[in-house]
C-alpha cells in the first residue's frame, strides 16, 4: 500500500459503524510505575564472540580503519585493539545501522550543501558500499585489498578521502562517507564500553574523562586541579 | 464519523511545559482535561536513572529521547527561488518525543527576556526612529509587556526550582546579579550554582573590564527544594549528563521532575500516550474548534470533543497543526497577507572558541548551564546609535560539556582530525578548551517564513512544513558587534589560541555544530490580527477557543532562552481562561 493511501484508508475504516476504539494507551490516577522496571538500551546480538552484520573481511577492513584513525601509541592503545570495529559491527547490525530515525521518503534530490545529506541509504548500505569502493579501488591502484597495504599508503587514501578528491565511484560520495567513517571510530573508541568498544576505558584514561560518574559536588572546589579520578563504566562487555 | 471519545472540557495537544502547566493549572479548577501527547510515558524513576543516564552514544549522540526524522521532519531552504529538501538526518533542532516533550532533555537555561524584547518595535521607534530598522525586518509588539509577565515569571521559577541571584529586585539594584534585567518582584528560589574553573576566570577578567557579571539562571538546581505544587526535587551533582539526557537525580526542572507527578494527582486529568493530533476540528460555521483528530499507535483514528483546544506542541509542530487545521490566514511572502506562518525567527550565534596553554578546567564537571553571562551588550542594554542594527546577545563562559564523543571535533583549526597529532591535540585540547557564546536576538524578516511543502509527505501522506530561512541583514550585523566582543574577552582571559565565528555570516544551515535550537514564531500574539495569529493571551483571533503556546508566540527572540518565558506566558493565559474566558467565552480582545 502507498503510505499516501494509507491516511485514507484509515479514514474510511475510521468512517465505519463496526470501527475498533482507538487503542489509546490512556494514563490516569498516578504515575504509571512498574516495578522492576528500568529502560535499560537495547543491545545488538551477538554481545560476545561472532558477527552481527560485517563479514569477517569487513570486519578486518574497519579494524584496519580505526587502527589508522586511532593508532596505538604512548598514549593509548590504537582503534582496532579498544573494539572500535566490533563496536561499529553492532550498531550497523541495530537500529542506527538501519537508519531508523532517517526520513527516507522520496524523491532523493541533491541540493545546497546548506540542505544536508539527501542519500537513500542508510548507514549500514553505505559502510558496505564504502568498504566495497574502497577496496576496488585499492585494487585498481596497488592490486591489493586495503588490509595489505602499508601504513602510510593507507594514510594517503584516508587523506585523499578526507579532502575528497578520491573518485570512489557514483553510489559513494566521498566525503561524507570519510565523515561517517571517522564519526563512527570515534563513537567506538569513546562510548561506554556497554557498547563493545573502549576497552578498558582506554580513550577515557588517555583524556581524563571519569565516565559514568554521576557526583561531583566534592570535586567541584577543586578548580583547576588535575583530579586523577578512577573512571567507571556502565558494564565492560569488552570482555 | 470516528471513534469519538467523551467530550472533554479541555484537550491539550502536547504534554511539554507549556502544555502540562496549563493542565495542571486548569484540572486543579475542576475541568475535565485530556492531553494527547505523541511520544511515550517517561519518568526519572524507569527512564533515566543515574545508571541509564550516565550514556553519552545513547542519549546525546543516537539522540533516543528526540523526535527522529523519521516520524516528522521538515524541508527547508534559503530563498524562495530553492526547492526546499527534507531535513533527512538529526540537526540542531532537537524537538521533545515524550511526556515532558523538549522540557525533559532541555539544558535548563531559565532566562527572563529583558523588558525590551516584548516591546521592541515601539522602544526603537522611541529611542532610535524607524531608520534603526534594516528594510524588510518585521518588528512588532508583543502586547504584553514585562510588568504584566513578571507574576507568571515568578510563579514558573517558583515550580521549576530555579536557582540564580537576583539582579534587580523591586528596582533596587542587587551586587552580583544582572544590572540589567526586568525588575523582579523578589529573588530565586534557590541561591546560584557553584561556578567552574572557566566562570571564574571569566568573572574576574570582565569585571576588570568593567562589565557586569552574573551567573545563569539555571533549573539544574543548587539545593533540594519543595516547589510550588508540593513536588520535592533533590540538588544538582553537576554530572554533566544534562542537554539531550533526561536527570535522574529530580533535580532539572522538567514538567517530568516538578508538574508531572503533581498533575497526575488531578482525578480529572488523563493523558492519551503515544497518540498524535491529526488536525483542530472546527464547527460547520468555522468559528469554533469541536476538538481534535488523532490517530492511535495502531493506526485507527479518533475524535476527542473538548470545549477548549490548547495547542501546545513544539513550535515547528504547532504551526504545522494550525496551516493542517485551516485556523488562521497563511501567511504568503509576495502580498505579505496572513499570518501563519509569519515572523519565523531563530537565534543569532556569535562565538570565540579558545585554548589555554596549561589548565585543567576539568570539563565534565558542569551543569547544561553552568555558565556567567554578560548582559551589557544584550536587549538595548547599550547605544545602537550609528550601528546599524537592534538587539545584541548575552555573552557568557559556558561550562557545559564533557563529555568525550561530543568533543572530540572540538580542536584549533590547524589541528589533525585523526592519526596520531590528532590524539595529541584532542589531549591537551579536552583540557584547556572553553568557550564564549554569543546568543543573540532575532528578529523576523519578511522573506522568510512556513509554508506546507508542494513535494515532501510526512508518513500519512500529509505535506511536511517547509522552512524558508536565512539570516537577514540586522543579524549579520548584530552577529558581527557581538563577535567582535567575544573574540575580545577570549584575547583577555588568557586564551592563546582564539578563533570567533558569527554564524549569520554564513547562510544558515539545520546541520551546523554548536548551533542554537531555538526556533521561533509562526503563530506569533500580537495587538493586530493584520500582523499576529493571537491576541495578547494566545487566543485564535480567528477560532476564539483555541489557544496556541510555545516560542510559536514569540514574534522575536531575546537574547537568551526561551523556555522560561513560554512557561510563563502559558500560566498567564491559564489564568485569562480560568478568570474570563470561562464565564464569557469568546474573543478576550476585540479585534
Amino acid at each position: 500500500m502507498q503510505r499516501r493511501d494509507f491516511l485514507s484508508s484509515a479514514l474510511a475504516l475510521a468512517a465505519a459503524s463496526t470501527l475498533p476504539a482507538a487503542r489509546a494507551d490512556v494514563v490516569s490516577g498516578g504515575q504509571p510505575w512498574e516495578p522492576g522496571k528500568a529502560s535499560v538500551p537495547p543491545l545488538a546480538a551477538p554481545r560476545q564472540g561472532g558477527l552481527a552484520f560485517f563479514t569477517q573481511a569487513e570486519l578486518d577492513m574497519a579494524g584496519a580503519l580505526a587502527d589508522r584513525l586511532i593508532p596505538a601509541d604512548d598514549l593509548s592503545i590504537g582503534g582496532k585493539e579498544a573494539g572500535c570495529a566490533v563496536f561499529i559491527d553492532r550498531q550497523l547490525a541495530g537500529d542506527y545501522g538501519k537508519g531508523a530515525t532517517l526520513y527516507r521518503l522520496g524523491r532523493f534530490v541533491k541540493g545546497t550543501p546548506e540542505q544536508g545529506t539527501q542519500s537513500p541509504f542508510t548507514p549500514a548500505e553505505r559502510w558496505r558500499k564504502g568498504l566495497a569502493a574502497i577496496d576496488a579501488y585499492c585494487g585498481r591502484a596497488y592490486s591489493k585489498p586495503f588490509v595489505q597495504l602499508d601504513a602510510s599508503q593507507q594514510d594517503d587514501l584516508l587523506h585523499a578521502m578526507e579532502n575528497g578528491t578520491l573518485d570512489l565511484g557514483r553510489e559513494v560520495e566521498t566525503k561524507e562517507l570519510f565523515e561517517q567513517i571517522l564519526a563512527n571510530v570515534r563513537e567506538g573508541f569513546f562510548a561506554d564500553p556497554l557498547y563493545g568498544g573502549n576497552k578498558n576505558m582506554a580513550s577515557w584514561k588517555m583524556i581524563g574523562f571519569p565516565g559514568a560518574r554521576y557526583d561531583f559536588r566534592d570535586l567541584i572546589g577543586k578548580k583547576g586541579q588535575k583530579l586523577q579520578i578512577i573512571p567507571t563504566s556502565l558494564v565492560d562487555n569488552t570482555l | 464519523m470516528a471513534h469519538a471519545r467523551p467530550k472533554a472540557d479541555v484537550v491539550v495537544i502536547g504534554l511539554g511545559w507549556s502544555g502540562s502547566v496549563i493542565a495542571e493549572e486548569l484540572a486543579r479548577a475542576g475541568l475535565k482535561v485530556v492531553a494527547i501527547e505523541r511520544g511515550a510515558w517517561r519518568d526519572t524513576a524507569s527512564d533515566f536513572p543515574p545508571s541509564v543516564d550516565t550514556d553519552e552514544l545513547r542519549w546525546a549522540t543516537r539522540k533516543e529521547i528526540l523526535q527522529p526524522p523519521k516520524l516528522e521532519t521538515y524541508t527547508f531552504r534559503n530563498n524562495a527561488s530553492q526547492q526546499a529538501l527534507p531535513v533527512r538526518e538529526w540537526s540542531n533542532l532537537t524537538l521533545g518525543y515524550n511526556v515532558g516533550g523538549a522540557g525533559t532533555h532541555w539544558a535548563a537555561a531559565s532566562w527572563r527576556f529583558n523588558p525590551f524584547d516584548f516591546q521592541p518595535y515601539s522602544k526603537t521607534i522611541e529611542r532610535y526612529g524607524k531608520g534603526q530598522l534594516v528594510p524588510g525586518l518585521q518588528v512588532q509588539d508583543w502586547g504584553i509587556t514585562y510588568d504584566e509577565l513578571e507574576p507568571f515569571y515568578d510563579r514558573f521559577e517558583r515550580i521549576a526550582g530555579t536557582s540564580g541571584q537576583a539582579g534587580v529586585v523591586n528596582g533596587d539594584i542587587i551586587p552580583g546579579g544582572n544590572p540589567f534585567e526586568g525588575s523582579r518582584s523578589r529573588g530565586y528560589p534557590t541561591p546560584p550554582l557553584v561556578p567552574s574553573r572557566w566562570n571564574d576566570i571569566f568573572t574576574e577578567k570582565t569585571t576588570e573590564m568593567g562589565y557586569h557579571p552574573f551567573p545563569v539562571p539555571a533549573g539544574t538546581i543548587s539545593r533540594a527544594y519543595v516547589n510550588a505544587l508540593g513536588v520535592h526535587m533533590g540538588p544538582c551533582t553537576y554530572c554533566g549528563y544534562c542537554q539531550l539526557f533526561g536527570c535522574g537525580n529530580w533535580s532539572k526542572s522538567s514538567p517530568n521532575a516538578c508538574v508531572v507527578p503533581a498533575l497526575m494527582r488531578q482525578p480529572t486529568f488523563e493523558v492519551m500516550t503515544e497518540t498524535e493530533v491529526l488536525h483542530i476540528n472546527k464547527s460547520a460555521d468555522g468559528k469554533t474548534a469541536t476538538g481534535v483528530s488523532f490517530i492511535g499507535k495502531d493506526g485507527v483514528v479518533g475524535e476527542q470533543p473538548a470545549d477548549i483546544v490548547i495547542v501546545a506542541a513544539y513550535q515547528l509542530d504547532n504551526v504545522r497543526l494550525m496551516l493542517l487545521s485551516g485556523i488562521g490566514q497563511p501567511y504568503d511572502p509576495r502580498t505579505k497577507q496572513g499570518v501563519i506562518g509569519r515572523n519565523y525567527s531563530f537565534q543569532t550565534l556569535s562565538y570565540a572558541y579558545l585554548w589555554f596553554e596549561n589548565e585543567y578546567l576539568n570539563p565534565f564537571i558542569n551543569t547544561g548551564c553552568l555558565a556567567i553571562q554578560i548582559d551589557d551588550f544584550n536587549a538595548d542594554n547599550f547605544d545602537h546609535t550609528g550601528l546599524g542594527f537592534i538587539g545584541g546577545a548575552g555573552i557568557q563562559s559556558l561550562s557545559n560539556n564533557g563529555l568525550p564523543i561530543g568533543m572530540a571535533g572540538v580542536l584549533p583549526k590547524q589541528a589533525p582530525a585523526w592519526g596520531k597529532g590528532w590524539k595529541k591535540a584532542f589531549q591537551h585540547s579536552y583540557q584547556n578548551w572553553a568557550m564564549i557564546q554569543g546568543q543573540g536576538t532575532s528578529y523576523a524578516h519578511e522573506a522568510m517564513y512556513f509554508d506546507l511543502d508542494p513535494t515532501y509527505k510526512d508518513n500519512y501522506g500529509r505535506p511536511l512544513m517547509r522552512m524558508t530561512f536565512d539570516y537577514n541583514l540586522n543579524d549579520k550585523r548584530s552577529g558581527e558587534f557581538i563577535r567582535k566582543q567575544c573574540e575580545a574577552i577570549a584575547h583577555a582571559v588568557g586564551g592563546t589560541q582564539v578563533e570567533s565565528y558569527n554564524f549569520a555570516n554564513d547562510h544558515y544551515t539545520p546541520f551546523r555544530a554548536n548551533d542554537s535550537s531555538h526556533t521561533i514564531g509562526g503563530v506569533v500574539m500580537g495587538t493586530d490580527p493584520k500582523t499576529s495569529a493571537l491576541n495578547r493571551y494566545q487566543q485564535s483571533w480567528d477560532v476564539h477557543n483555541v489557544f496556541v503556546l510555545g516560542a510559536s508566540s514569540f514574534p522575536n527572540n531575546g537574547g537568551f532562552n526561551p523556555t522560561v518565558t513560554l512557561g510563563a506566558l502559558a500560566l498567564w493565559t491559564a489564568k485569562a481562561i480560568r478568570e474570563q474566558y470561562l464565564h464569557n467565552p469568546g474573543p478576550l480582545v476585540q479585534a
